[in-house]
């Protein structure tokens, strides 16, 4: 794209993205780390996971204050409206997705060297590898104004909800298996639907490098696979 | 608006304008216009919709202004100065030499970049266009002075000195006074050539309030040189460039998601 003939224009719009870009790489690597902890009940790990998230959260309230203020000082148009207020909203789901990651880590801490069946962990860390993979990829797309790559990003969501069901399902079994494990449990479930939820984000961020790149709204319905509202506790089970 | 104007403006063809299923009150088709020998504007096909307000944008020279005076022939004044094409007004071409172009100034007012008050008082400033095709008697042009000056929202602050010149009154006032001057022929069309560039923003921002109580009534074209001005009062924006019509389109459109690149760089305010 050409350049604003106002050059402290390009910077400021080239600063938000760079914060942007900045936010993603911590988000991607909490993410990592959180899983990491859970599953080698790594607390130091977990605790630099949670100490993370503060760097995001400044970094959303610049990306904010910024984009406010190029709104004020620019009163962008077009494209560079777009930009801007993309700008916001990335950085809101970017925030939201450290939250997520380090509420894995704290339940990590919490849960400790508490029995972890294996097969749920491969299972967790299975679905964090795929919403790692759409983090990246929605980021590059971001970065590259990508709206093929964003939308392919959209539409594999689904297939991250079918593994939160499946997952649900085995840990919903445990629990009936034996009252002790339902603490852990719980805390896995809560993790799984941390990850669930973090790929949820990864498609509004989908979403909106769409809208900045054509300045159209994605008028379908995303893919959902999230089946564990229909997943109930059947007698004698 | 006649339904002939409607049918004549869809008969001719390619237009510039969306599908809106309003009402075309000016259809413009293949107009050229000429300064001597240099070609200003180049094949413009477009429709200004009625009771609308239309914003016409591109850089200076890129040919709006002219546009918009053709739209009365006040180009005409100027020997050099010539036009060929088609300007539809209520399906009558205005550029035909059988039309009134006095008759056709009444039709079309037109508000200028500076002020233009008269040097007589406000009273006769309003009053003088309306004797010019009126005779009414005094109490009925009290009563056309005092409309056209509430509908330029400038009433309750000169009601008390209508007899003291116009010339007296700050730029704004001066600015809603030359309106009122318009609004009291009756016109259907208002021309607005950069009628804020002079103005500080409270002013500017009751000629924009103004501009916006007006549309219920008058179709209304607007050169602007302000982005913002014209995404905030337009409903409709045409985009010129070198004397050519780049784009045209609903307002909302034109500055969230233009089509073309020339537009975007325009407005966004890049090298293009």
């Amino acid at each position: 794209m050409a350049e604003h003939i106002v050059s402290s224009y390009d910077n400021d719009l080239q600063a938000l993205r760079q914060r942007i870009s900045e936010m993603g790489g911590i988000a991607e690597k909490m993410l990592v780390d959180a899983i990491q902890a859970l599953a080698r009940h790594d607390t130091a790990l977990a605790q630099t996971v949670i100490a993370s998230d503060k760097r995001l959260d400044v970094l959303q309230r610049e990306v904010e204050e910024n984009a406010i203020l190029t709104i004020a000082r620019r009163q962008p148009l077009a494209v560079d409206l777009r930009e801007t207020i993309s700008a916001i909203r990335i950085s809101g789901d970017v925030e939201r997705i450290g939250d997520l990651a380090k509420n894995i880590a704290k339940r990590a801490v919490a849960i400790g060297a508490d029995f972890q069946p294996q097969k749920i962990v491969v299972g967790l860390r299975h679905m964090n590898d795929l919403v790692l993979g759409q983090l990246k990829d929605v980021l590059d797309a971001y970065a590259q104004q990508d709206t093929a790559k964003a939308l392919d990003v959209w539409k594999r969501d689904g297939a991250i909800d079918a593994l939160y069901t499946s997952l649900f399902r085995e840990l919903l079994t445990y629990m009936m298996e034996d009252p002790r494990n339902i603490s852990f449990c719980t805390h896995l479930l809560f993790c799984a639907k941390n990850i669930e939820r973090i790929g949820d984000h990864t498609t509004n961020i989908a979403e909106t490098v769409h809208y900045l790149v054509t300045g159209e709204t994605l008028a379908i319905d995303r893919p959902k696979n999230d089946r564990s509202i229909d997943t109930g506790v059947e007698a004698g089970a | 608006m006649s339904s002939i104007a409607v049918s004549a403006s869809s008969a001719i063809g390619k237009t510039a304008a969306a599908d809106t299923g309003v009402p075309v009150r000016i259809a413009v088709r293949n107009l050229n216009f000429y300064y001597g020998d240099f070609r200003s504007l180049k094949d413009i096909s477009l429709d200004f919709y009625d009771r609308q307000v239309t914003a016409l944008i591109g850089p200076s020279g890129c040919g709006k202004s002219t546009l918009l005076r053709t739209f009365n022939r006040i180009y005409s004044l100027y020997p050099e100065q010539r036009a060929d094409g088609q300007i539809l007004l209520d399906g009558q071409n205005v550029l035909s030499p059988s039309i009134d172009v006095n008759e056709l100034r009444a039709r079309v007012g037109m508000v200028f970049q500076k002020p233009t008050p008269f040097p007589m008082s406000i009273y006769d400033n309003i009053s003088f266009g309306i004797r010019l095709y009126e005779k009414l008697p005094k109490s009925e042009l009290d009563g056309r002075v005092e409309e056209a000056l509430r509908k330029a929202a400038l009433w309750d602050e000169v009601k008390d000195k209508l007899r003291q010149s116009g010339m007296g009154l700050s730029g704004g006032q001066q600015q809603r006074l030359c309106i009122a001057r318009t609004i009291a022929q009756r016109p259907e069309v208002i021309l607005l050539d950069e009628p804020t560039s002079a103005l500080d923003p409270i002013s500017t921002g009751k000629i924009e309030e103004l501009i916006e109580q007006l549309r219920s009534e008058f179709t209304i074209v607007i050169v602007t040189h302000n982005m913002q001005q014209a995404a905030r009062i337009s409903q409709f924006t045409a985009f010129m460039y070198l004397g050519e019509l780049v784009e045209f389109g609903p307002t909302t459109k034109m500055f969230m998601n233009p089509s073309k690149k020339q537009t975007q760089d325009y407005i966004t305010g890049r090298f293009g």
